[in-house]
């Protein structure tokens, strides 16, 4: 695990520079991921799937899947792809500080 | 002059090279033969991955409206169900083990075939029949659900998959 400053203040990342711990994590901080994962902008609708990835994991302790993400955060899959090109389930996760999904599916 | 191995320059550490675009072909129209290629294009396209799919001979049984809910675990000559030949020849017993198996994948959030397509159509991942077999089953455009995104030939298939890594199952 490796320290890192993100929007000041000094996190605990992994390798591929998810939150270690959840309760660090901040709408700044948010912001400032979601830049270096090369989405410029957060609009409302990534919004409303990074907090319903969050609040989900928080909630069941693991992260929701593609299937179920596209059928209950309110946003559809074409939709989710297009917010986050590089993959909705795994950046959505990392923007929310919670760890990498790890399911298949 | 021959050259001994270890003569030779050490080779330059290469950068490590991520998988941009992957092209799985389906080629077989059992449960077990589908899954793991829909799977593989899905968690592609899950990490940012172009993926296509091209389903050819049996695989094409699942882009087929008429067979798409039929498509069945093989229980005699798999070996991997561990159940002798007769036992897996009893009628239902194939339909038996596909439904225990269904169940199993929905408790895992693994979608059924249909909407597993559809999943992977809207993530940007395209599906492909094979023109060879469409021809040789005589199929058209119709016999097809609406995620096929159209009938390739072989080379069409390999034009499209450029720079690709190819997946045969």
């Amino acid at each position: 695990m490796t320290v890192t400053e993100i929007a000041g203040a000094g996190v605990e990342v992994d390798p591929e520079g998810f939150l270690v711990y959840p309760e660090d994590w901040n709408r700044v901080l948010a912001e400032q991921i979601a830049r270096e994962s090369g989405i410029l902008e957060l609009t409302p609708r990534h919004w409303q799937v990074i907090e319903f990835m969050r609040e989900r994991y928080l909630e069941t302790g693991t992260a929701p899947s593609i299937r179920s993400l596209g059928k209950e955060s309110g946003v559809p899959i074409k939709e989710l792809y297009q917010l986050f090109p590089k993959g909705p389930a795994k950046l959505a996760a990392k923007i929310g500080g919670i760890p990498k999904p790890r399911g298949c599916i | 002059m021959t050259q001994l191995l270890h003569e030779l320059e050490p080779a330059q550490e290469m950068e490590r090279e991520l998988i941009e675009k992957v092209s799985v072909v389906v080629s077989k129209g059992s449960l077990e033969g589908i899954y793991p290629a829909l799977i593989m294009a899905n968690g592609a396209r899950m990490e940012g991955i172009e993926a296509d799919l091209f389903f050819t001979f049996f695989g094409l049984d699942a882009l087929r409206k008429d067979r798409q809910a039929k498509i069945k675990v093989a229980t005699v000559g798999n070996p991997g169900m561990h159940m002798p030949t007769l036992i897996g020849a009893i009628p239902g017993m194939s339909w038996l083990a596909t439904k225990m198996m269904a169940r199993q994948m929905e408790s895992l959030d693994i979608p059924p075939i249909g909407e597993f397509l559809e999943l992977i159509h809207d993530s940007g991942g395209g599906i492909y029949a094979c023109h060879a077999t469409v021809e040789m089953f005589g199929l058209t455009e119709d016999d097809f659900v609406p995620e096929v995104d159209g009938i390739l030939t072989v080379g069409e298939f390999y034009d499209r998959s450029a720079g690709a890594q190819i997946i045969f199952t």
